[in-house]
């Protein structure tokens, strides 16, 4: 089975990674999304729990139900959850990543080169 | 709408000793619920009750709203399937048939597929089945029942870790297909754990959890790190166990930590580890004497 992630709530994973499958493409704008027995099967979980982790993206507006037929990637859902994301980068990677060079006394002139240049990955010294 | 059971104040003891105290639940119609708890906390004494198979000494249960007890009507919706059930000496295709006449949605296609699935010999004796393949037929019996109520006491006592998930697996697609009520005691708890909805933990014969599985995940939290970082990060929260090693220390909180308190964590270079279901419920147990765990 995929594996899913401890700690957060089960269907908050499952909102999580459809979310990831529309930022990536792999789920396309008008594509179906798989049905929450598909995804109970696929995640070996509870199909309720597939079916909050769907309601969570439909209340924000990613994901659309058509009557009889299924669930789709609603139009502009690419773009709404990049521009969503984009607001939590700094949060989520870029102050970790700050607070982990402090610790390790990186200075922020050489975390702004490791930045900009690939190639310095030797724990230390540049060549 | 009616619970498919309730409790009330339930009660039930033998002679001196107390089996279920003040047990007091529901659950609801179309839910998975995981009733778990160590070996004698009163799992198959209250689902012996649900059954008719025993009567209470206090309170009261219903189930579909109605005492089940002597109750054909009611006992007719529900299949209990239990640990090392004992079967009459007949051959597992006789079994089977027999079962097919109790249960009003019986389904013998799927049967006949389960057998497959498990790769039960038809002809065989029972008597002359292994351990884990009496408790294949039990697993049979109990989907293709096809019951409003489906009772699994330990199901599973002899099967491999395969035919374990052949058997979460088969439950999952059923379930999703031909919604029913499912309540299933276990103590491999983490096996089970993502298949659960509700969760309610019995412990010494009193209910020490009752709470939806997404709840409960993420409730317990154990924080590692350099000692004095880790006791200024959990003061205030109520603290389930302390370890400590050197000048590293680690401390399991029984409160959930917000995205907030997750970052900081992490400014303060500690390690934040979730519970699992399993662990988190061992130290429900653990704390059971104190007070029931509200999650």
């Amino acid at each position: 089975m995929p594996a899913l992630d401890d700690g957060t709530p089960l269907f908050v994973q499952i909102a999580e990674q459809l979310a990831d499958d529309i930022v990536d493409g792999v789920l396309a704008e008008g594509a179906r999304v798989p049905s929450t027995n598909e995804l109970a099967a696929f995640y070996r979980i509870n199909p309720a729990t597939a079916a909050k982790g769907i309601n969570l993206l439909v209340d924000e507006g990613v994901l659309e139900k058509r009557r009889g037929i299924g669930m789709f990637v609603a139009a502009g859902a690419q773009e709404q959850l990049r521009a969503g994301r984009r607001k939590q980068f700094a949060e989520q990677y870029v102050d970790p990543m700050l607070a982990e060079a402090n610790r390790l006394g990186i200075d922020n002139d050489t975390l702004v080169s490791l930045i900009r240049g690939p190639g310095w990955h030797n724990g230390g010294s540049r060549p | 709408m009616i619970p498919t059971i309730s409790a009330t104040a339930l009660g039930r003891r033998y002679r001196e000793q107390i089996a279920l105290d003040d047990v007091s639940l529901t659950v609801e119609p179309g839910t998975v619920t995981g009733l778990l708890g160590r070996n004698g906390a009163g799992k198959t004494t209250l689902m012996r009750i649900i059954t008719g198979l025993e009567f209470p000494t206090a309170g009261d249960l219903r189930v579909f709203g109605q005492v089940p007890a002597e109750n054909d009507e009611v006992l007719r919706r529900m299949v209990f399937v239990r640990e090392d059930q004992a079967y009459p000496d007949l051959r597992v295709e006789h079994a089977i048939r027999v079962a097919s006449w109790f249960y009003p949605n019986w389904n013998a296609d799927l049967a006949r597929q389960l057998i497959e699935d498990f790769d039960l010999p038809p002809r065989r004796r029972i008597k002359r089945l292994s351990r884990g393949m009496r408790s294949a037929v039990g697993i049979v019996i109990g989907l293709a029942a096809r019951a409003e109520l489906t009772l699994f006491d330990e199901p599973y006592a002899g099967l491999d870790a395969v035919a374990r998930q052949l058997f979460y697996d088969r439950l999952l697609a059923e379930f999703a297909e031909h919604p029913r009520t499912v309540v299933l005691s276990t103590h491999l708890i983490d096996e089970v754990a993502d298949l659960l909805e509700h969760v309610v933990m019995l412990d010494h014969g009193r209910v020490v959890l009752d709470a939806p599985a997404d709840d409960v995940r993420g409730t317990g939290m154990t924080v590692s790190g350099p000692a004095t970082a880790v006791e200024e990060f959990v003061a205030g929260h109520t603290v389930w166990r302390r370890q400590r090693l050197g000048a590293r220390g680690s401390v399991t909180i029984a409160d959930p930590l917000d995205f907030a308190a997750q970052s900081r964590a992490r400014a303060l270079h500690l390690t934040l580890e979730p519970l699992s279901l399993q662990q988190l419920l061992v130290h429900a147990a653990g704390h059971s004497a104190d007070e029931k765990v509200s999650a």
